[in-house]
């Protein structure tokens, strides 16, 4: 049942996909940031990808666009995964937020926001969640060092 | 006067929208939000007119330490994410590691795997009930269920040497077979835990006053409960019968015989009856899996990842070499990405890796069920009372080792 769902979207999201490929059971689907949002839209109405599973990055240095930003949902009609991925550059890392879909979507752009900087656009409430008021940077990117310290309460001598 | 330090929580909502109700602040130091949680409510008299729930304060930079390790040093940090059933962390993280490797599981530690799984399930049921009972008053069901899960504990440290985090899975299997008489002992738990369970049963089913607490308290709807991310017990207990034992079999899981317990409406009452229904479900699976458990090896015969043979390592040169590359550098995990999805005690536990092809992850991330599940709790506490606020979060076993990471 599972490979038919894969062509389908396949066939159906021709338009807005760059790349398409099925890696270890979920199909990878890579797509342009703009049209990101949109697709999400589509394979939740036509697809019943329900369950928004989680949103992450990878941070490549060196290469441009810098930010892999890289989504997981599941389809509880379907019982597959789809994996969206997308790149956003460094100076302007933005994409639009799931938030008006999926109501998890909030905690974990949240989260992806602490770590990595990406700006969800049209999610509210981009506090910080796993890291605290003022913390400076994002300590999942590769230039962030990984015994920088940022103390709220003073070490004592 | 002013603070000395900022604020590090912000409240997503401003005190001044109505003049009539009072903001609380629960937590995080208080012994029912595990030390962990913060939860901001807006009150209006005793009820909850909207919660904002708070966490990071376990937060140890769990996905930058795992960068800069190999991938069997992993190990260890990983177990210490749901640390009530550690080894359900051990086995998805591997699992994704051999996904990656392409390396298929000998049949026993398959088998094995799917074993320690389900019995680490009923540990951290165990967990969650007794502690969610406790927190109303219930310390007999406390003590009955905590005895059980020490049983367990104990007999866990007899394989692994250890209590609660193991450390006993192996990238392409386990760090050591079963010692002898572990299975015998194992069916004297099961049947204890029969006697003990079911005591618990008839104190609390139809136990007036735990009902008054629990029913019709903290609802919400399928529908709901997927837009906000929940899986596990909490999508069971709203009726879906989702589970990735059942959807996507992994291990052992598609040779079972076992069902997929759900509740009616999504309240506190099926929370708890849902989990003590999915234990019975474990104890069965169990007894299977010792029926079926074939002999033979327990690690898969790849250099790549499984190491030689202490003899072999103090007298030929070939070991030796293999046996320090594979500790110093880490095994060479083929470049790509995985993703895998084990069905936890709390829900689906993902993980999600990329691998540049050295011995060390590019990448680590993890989809804690708890994490997500917090991002939803406030709709199960809106509506209710103050006081529900501690059953209510009780029942949605949030862990801080995996929420915050």
């Amino acid at each position: 049942m599972a490979p038919d769902v894969f062509e389908l979207i396949r066939e159906r999201l021709a338009a807005d996909v760059r790349e398409a490929s099925v890696s270890h059971g979920i199909l990878v689907l890579v797509l342009a940031p703009e049209t990101l949002p949109g697709t999400v839209e589509r394979l939740k109405s036509e697809f019943q990808f329900d369950l928004f599973l989680d949103v992450t990055a990878v941070d490549w240095p060196g290469q441009t666009p810098r930010f892999e930003v890289v989504y997981h949902f599941y389809s509880t009609a379907h019982r597959v995964r789809v994996r969206l991925k997308t790149r956003v550059p460094e100076a302007d890392p933005a994409v639009g937020s799931l938030v008006p879909l999926y109501g998890s979507a909030r905690f974990m752009e949240r989260e992806c926001h602490d770590m990595y900087g990406i700006v969800f656009r049209g999610n509210d409430d981009l506090r910080p969640i796993l890291l605290y008021e003022g913390f400076v940077g994002h300590p999942l990117r590769k230039d962030y060092p990984k015994r920088a310290e940022q103390p709220l309460v003073p070490y004592r001598d | 006067m002013e603070p000395r330090l900022p604020n590090p929580v912000r409240a997503i909502f401003a005190r001044t929208d109505r003049d009539d109700t009072v903001v609380v602040n629960i937590g995080p130091s208080h012994p029912a939000t595990h030390g962990t949680i913060q939860i901001i409510a807006e009150l209006d008299g005793e009820k909850v007119v909207r919660a904002d729930a708070h966490c990071g304060y376990l937060h140890r930079g769990f996905e930058k330490e795992c960068e800069s390790h190999t991938w069997h040093n992993l190990i260890p940090y990983v177990d210490r994410l749901n640390y009530c059933s550690a080894l359900m962390n051990d086995f998805a993280y591997c699992d994704a590691v051999e996904k990656l490797m392409g390396i298929e599981l000998t049949p026993r530690c398959r088998v094995l795997r799917t074993l320690l799984a389900e019995y680490s399930r009923i540990a951290d049921h165990l967990t969650c009930i007794a502690a969610s009972l406790m927190e109303m008053g219930a310390m007999t069901a406390f003590l009955y269920l905590v005895m059980i899960r020490d049983y367990i504990y104990e007999h866990l440290a007899d394989l692994t040497g250890a209590r609660v985090t193991y450390t006993y899975s192996r990238i392409g299997g386990l760090a050591c077979d079963l010692p002898a008489g572990w299975l015998a002992r194992l069916a004297e738990i099961l049947d204890q835990y029969e006697v003990f369970v079911g005591r618990v049963h008839g104190l609390m089913d139809r136990n007036r006053i735990f009902i008054d607490r629990t029913r019709d308290v903290g609802v919400i709807s399928t529908a709901d409960a997927i837009d906000w991310g929940f899986t596990g017990p909490i999508l069971r207990s709203t009726g879906a019968p989702r589970d990735l034992r059942k959807d996507t079999p992994y291990l052992a899981y598609a040779e079972l015989d076992f069902e997929v317990p759900v509740g009616i409406k999504g309240d506190n009452y099926d929370r708890y009856y849902v989990r003590m229904r999915e234990m019975d479900e474990s104890v069965h699976m169990i007894r299977q899996l010792v029926d079926m458990l074939p002999d033979g090896p327990i690690n898969v015969d790849d250099r790549r990842c499984t190491l030689p043979e202490k003899r072999l390592v103090y007298t030929e040169i070939e070991s030796l070499i293999n046996h320090f590359k594979l500790i110093m550098e880490g095994p060479q995990v083929p470049a790509g990405e995985a993703y895998s999805a084990h069905e936890a005690a709390n829900g689906e536990l993902g993980f999600y890796i990329v691998s540049t092809g050295s011995g060390t992850p590019y990448k680590v991330h993890v989809r804690a069920p708890s994490f997500v599940h917090m991002g939803g709790a406030h709709r199960l506490m809106e509506g209710y009372q103050l006081a529900d606020i501690i059953p209510t979060f009780g029942s949605v076993n949030m862990i801080g080792g995996e929420c915050d990471r």
